[in-house]
């Protein structure tokens, strides 16, 4: 389960895209990628995924929606949410957590202590 | 019959009246007024008929035939006027507190106390004959019932008419002078007066039912006997000359009822309601019908029954005694008596307010020692004045009875005394109706009148008495036909009665009008006049719209009022009248209002002119002129104006008020800005470094990578780095922007390189977006000097900003730059998102951003655009944008050349 668990990374940052979505593929996840909210819902509603990256500040439709619209739905009772966001004030973190995420991170983040918060949410899945 | 039973009968008469009289005034006092109706009004208008109507009607029948009748019909012809000059009249005097004619005129012209002195003497010498003509009424009535000869030579103190004429002196005292009151409403008198009305209608319709019925068989047995008598049948047939002088003499008596004082004082004076008038209108000439039905029947059964033996005058009364009828005798004789007593009373009570109150006070109160003297207790000395005027009219009156009216015909006495008192006529309608009248006019039209109305008719009867030469009044005095007395100018087809009131009334008028155009009045003058003719315009509010300027005492003032009308009564009505109208009497300075509310008091009491010294006594008050009057109307005007510019200043405040919070918010959003601005920068750092620390972690812990993957994430990193170095450098130069310490460095270059150097940094953004660039250049190319680094920044944010608001893949953005002797002038033309026109003014405020959602990421620092527009006005130039959404927007600069030719000035800013 562990390795065909589906990850969604979704930010407009080209180079933090790139670097995320090397690191999960390395893990052995099966990795989507958006780079706006919109897009982020198109791959939700397909396939579901197991756990989201998020960032919040995108253009279009941004990172709150997009937690809220899976949060709010039954069917994706088992998909993780991890906020990941340069807004990094205890406000910014208790809306994140108030829309129902289940990690809030600050970036910048290492990505050891990154990947192995994602692995102990994904296990937990399984 | 006994002269003594007739005098004590008399008397027994007169007591009866004090019991009506004293039993009305107590009626008074517990507020159930026996007179305030109209049927005792209009009763009291019987005035009108005194024994010169009872008894001298059917005298001049015989005389003149039906001319007697003009003295009712005047009245009756004119009753419509009434109810407009009456009317007005009354309120007037209610209004100002007016008692008497003098009064009236005096007022209306200026209060002039000249014009009432005029108008009271004037009076008394028109009247006093009249009331002397009642004497010999009573005197004649009185001989007749004893049978004697009529006998004017005995000595006075034998006189029994004397006696009588006491006995009513003492009556009007003590109900026509009891009280100084504010209003000079007597109710015990006019009760009096409306019962002597009654008592004398019903003796004369006695006398008329028992000649026409008793003595004869009704009214066309007396009609058909008279026709046998020539000299009767000659009386009804009218003379054509006697149709003017019915005319005049209509005239004249229905000028006399208005202006008869005692006309004046019942139908005006003690008016209690204005409706009353309504009823009175009717009423009253059925009354005058009433008491004349008998008289042709009475004048024809006498002439029937003593032919000439008997004067036609005594007919009313001798009848009955012929025939046997005591009681019915003594009835008319007390009819004609009460006819006499009540026009004496009422006639002798107004008289003597207008001597009083505009022709003693008025000379007294002026005089500071007579108010050392007698300033504690006026109001008494001037009823004890009042009683001693009242004795001093009768006692005239009483001697012109006794020594001059004997010696002329007393025939007209009547008509001269009504010519007389018509002469107020002009006076008067002019002073209700004509604000132009004035008092110079009304001076000399009444000077006039009475001239000629005492040359037309009192010179010919002292002609004929022998006072004067009687040629006079054959050929004219001194021989001058054209002076002739009866006949001026030759006017000769009038009576004399009517000749004088036509020549009299011509001239008063001529000089009244005359006079009133050509004089300057004054502004006292001519407010009165406002006052008088526009009454019921300014009746409501003449309390509380007072002109007055100056200063008085509110003491000053009580103890005034009180020295007139007791302390007490002054009190109850000073308060009375400040607390109706909210006035502090507690202040040391009186209120205007109560100066004027105190004058018109004891105008009522003392007369206006006088009330007008007395009040001046005490005020210390300052002449208001026209212009003033305008002033206090410019005044409040100001005050108008002046309210203006406080509403006007508080309008200000208010906008300054606003300012202040606009300028307040604009603060709280420059510091929302700045929070902005930080967090932006913040985000601006962070992704940068996120990207940065992940590669590098990634690259160290994977040695295994592939060398070309290697190269691109440090590649990444490098350039990351790049975009974290550039922000720090614009947050730094913003910051020396705004604190002036700014480098410049000189280069010389041409623009278009400067320009193609700043595309190749931007292509990279371009590229990603896949966004067309197109790029013209016009005009010379000269060389330029500026900091080419700046310039190149300018080109690179305008290009940038175009780029970040482009939609990918679809934009387009058009550089056009024109380069001439002039001005450097670029346009940047992008067919991106477009910016709210709201938003246009605010886009080159720094930390701004066209973003509205803040979790939206914010495309830049929003410093690009600050800069820009900084580094253009270093060099004087000037930037600007258009646009609109899905629009083109277009940026726009424009440098002059000769700041980029010459950097004397940027020098200095380094």
């Amino acid at each position: 389960m562990r390795n065909n668990a589906k990850i969604l990374i979704v930010d407009d940052e080209p180079n933090i895209l790139m670097s995320l979505e090397f690191l999960m593929k390395k893990e052995g996840y099966k990795v989507f990628i958006a780079r706006d909210g919109e897009e982020a819902l198109e791959i939700i509603k397909e396939h579901t995924p197991d756990l989201i990256l998020l960032d919040i500040m995108m253009p279009k439709v941004d990172g709150y929606q997009v937690c809220s619209y899976v949060k709010l739905q039954s069917e994706y009772e088992h998909t993780k949410v991890v906020f990941m966001s340069a807004k990094s004030k205890e406000a910014d973190l208790q809306k994140g957590y108030d829309l129902g995420a289940d990690l809030y991170i600050s970036k910048p983040f290492s990505t050891r202590d990154l990947m192995g918060k994602i692995n102990a949410l994904v296990a937990e899945e399984a | 019959m006994n002269s003594v039973v007739i005098v004590a009968i008399s008397i027994a008469y007169l007591l009866l009246l004090f019991l009506i009289a004293s039993w009305a005034e107590k009626r008074t006092t517990i507020k159930r007024s026996l007179v305030a109706n109209p049927y005792v009004y209009a009763l009291s208008l019987a005035i009108f008929c005194t024994a010169w109507t009872f008894y001298g009607s059917v005298g001049r029948t015989i005389t003149n035939g039906i001319e007697f009748l003009t003295v009712y019909i005047g009245p009756t012809m004119l009753m419509p006027l009434w109810w407009v000059v009456f009317r007005k009249l009354i309120r007037i005097s209610k209004v100002q507190r007016i008692t008497n004619l003098a009064d009236f005129v005096s007022a209306r012209y200026g209060r002039s106390r000249a014009l009432g002195v005029l108008v009271t003497l004037l009076c008394v010498v028109g009247l006093v004959p009249y009331i002397s003509i009642q004497i010999k009424a009573i005197g004649s009535s009185i001989d007749i019932l004893t049978a004697q000869e009529v006998a004017q030579t005995s000595a006075f103190w034998q006189d029994n008419v004397l006696y009588l004429v006491v006995f009513l002196g003492v009556f009007t005292m003590l109900f026509g002078t009891r009280r100084l009151e504010a209003h000079e409403r007597h109710e015990g008198l006019v009760a009096a007066i409306a019962f002597e009305s009654l008592f004398k209608l019903v003796a004369f319709l006695a006398v008329g039912l028992f000649v026409t019925f008793g003595v004869f068989d009704g009214f066309d047995d007396i009609a058909q006997r008279a026709a046998q008598h020539p000299p009767l049948q000659s009386l009804f047939v009218m003379d054509t000359n006697e149709t003017s002088s019915w005319f005049w003499h209509c005239l004249v008596s229905g000028l006399a009822i208005m202006f008869l004082p005692r006309q004046f004082q019942v139908a005006i004076v003690e008016n209690t309601r204005e409706n009353h008038l309504r009823k009175a209108i009717w009423l009253f000439p059925l009354y005058l019908l009433a008491i004349n039905l008998f008289v042709i029947p009475i004048a024809f059964g006498g002439y029937l029954t003593f032919g000439d033996s008997v004067k036609a005058d005594h007919y009313v009364l001798a009848l009955p005694i012929y025939f046997k009828q005591e009681g019915l005798a003594l009835l008319t004789y007390l009819g004609g008596f009460s006819a006499a007593t009540s026009m004496i009373i009422v006639e002798c009570t107004a008289l003597t307010i207008m001597v009083s109150n505009n022709l003693v006070l008025p000379l007294l109160v002026g005089s500071p020692k007579w108010l050392n003297k007698f300033g504690g207790d006026m109001g008494q000395w001037i009823i004890n004045m009042r009683r001693v005027s009242v004795a001093l009219l009768l006692l005239l009156a009483y001697f012109y009875y006794k020594f001059v009216s004997d010696r002329y015909s007393l025939v007209s006495v009547g008509m001269v005394s009504f010519a007389a008192v018509a002469q107020l006529a002009p006076a008067v309608f002019g002073g209700l109706f004509w604000k132009q009248g004035a008092a110079k006019g009304t001076f000399w039209g009444l000077i006039a009148g009475w001239a000629v109305w005492f040359y037309t008719l009192i010179v010919p009867s002292m002609a004929n008495a022998g006072f004067l030469p009687v040629q006079w009044l054959e050929s004219g005095p001194w021989g001058i036909a054209w002076l002739h007395p009866e006949h001026l100018f030759g006017l000769t087809y009038l009576d004399n009665v009517s000749h004088g009131i036509f020549w009299s009334l011509l001239v008063n008028i001529g000089c009244y009008v005359g006079g009133s155009l050509l004089a300057n009045r004054s502004a006292q003058e001519q407010n009165q006049a406002t006052l008088f003719v526009d009454v019921f315009a300014y009746s409501e509010v003449y309390e509380s719209s007072v002109v007055w300027k100056g200063k008085a005492l509110v003491t000053d003032l009580q103890s005034l009022l009180g020295n007139f009308l007791g302390t007490t009564r002054a009190e109850r009505l000073l308060n009375l009248y400040a607390k109706r109208n909210n006035i502090n009497l507690k202040n040391r300075y009186a209120d205007p209002r109560i100066v004027n509310y105190a004058e018109k008091i004891l105008s009522g009491a003392i007369g206006t002119a006088s009330a007008r010294l007395v009040v001046a006594s005490v005020a210390k008050e300052e002449k208001i002129t026209v212009e003033e009057v305008i002033d206090i109307l410019k005044t409040s005007r100001e005050l108008q104006l002046f309210n203006e510019e406080l509403r006007k200043k508080s309008e200000a405040l208010e906008k300054l008020t606003d300012q202040l919070q606009t300028a307040n918010e604009q603060l709280q959003r420059m510091d929302q800005q700045k929070d902005d601005f930080l967090s932006t920068v913040t985000h601006e750092i962070r992704t940068p470094l996120t990207s940065i620390r992940m590669l590098s972690e990634i690259v160290q812990d994977n040695p295994d990578l592939e060398e070309e993957q290697r190269d691109h994430f440090l590649g990444t990193i490098i350039k990351e780095s790049d975009r974290l170095m550039r922000l720090v450098n614009e947050v730094l130069d913003l910051e020396r922007f705004d604190s002036g310490r700014i480098a410049f460095h000189e280069d010389v270059f041409e623009i278009t390189e400067a320009i193609s150097s700043a595309l190749d940094s931007v292509l990279h953004l371009a590229k990603e977006k896949n966004v067309q660039i197109q790029n013209h250049f016009e005009g010379d190319l000269t060389p330029i000097k500026a900091d080419r680094d700046r310039l190149v920044q300018v080109y690179i944010n305008l290009v940038s900003n175009a780029i970040k608001y482009c939609y990918p893949d679809m934009g387009v953005i058009k550089i056009k730059t024109t380069q001439d002797s002039e001005f450097l002038t670029t346009t940047v033309t992008d067919n991106g998102a477009g910016i709210e026109a709201e938003f246009l003014p605010l886009i080159f405020d720094k930390f701004y951003q066209a973003k509205k959602r803040s979790s939206q990421k914010p495309t830049g620092s929003g410093l690009g655009l600050a800069i820009t527009k900084k580094i253009i006005e270093l060099y004087e130039g000037e930037i600007s944008a258009q646009s609109s959404p899905n629009l083109y927007t277009t940026f726009t600069f424009k440098i002059p050349m000769k700041s980029l030719s010459t950097a004397a000035q940027i020098d200095q800013q380094i």
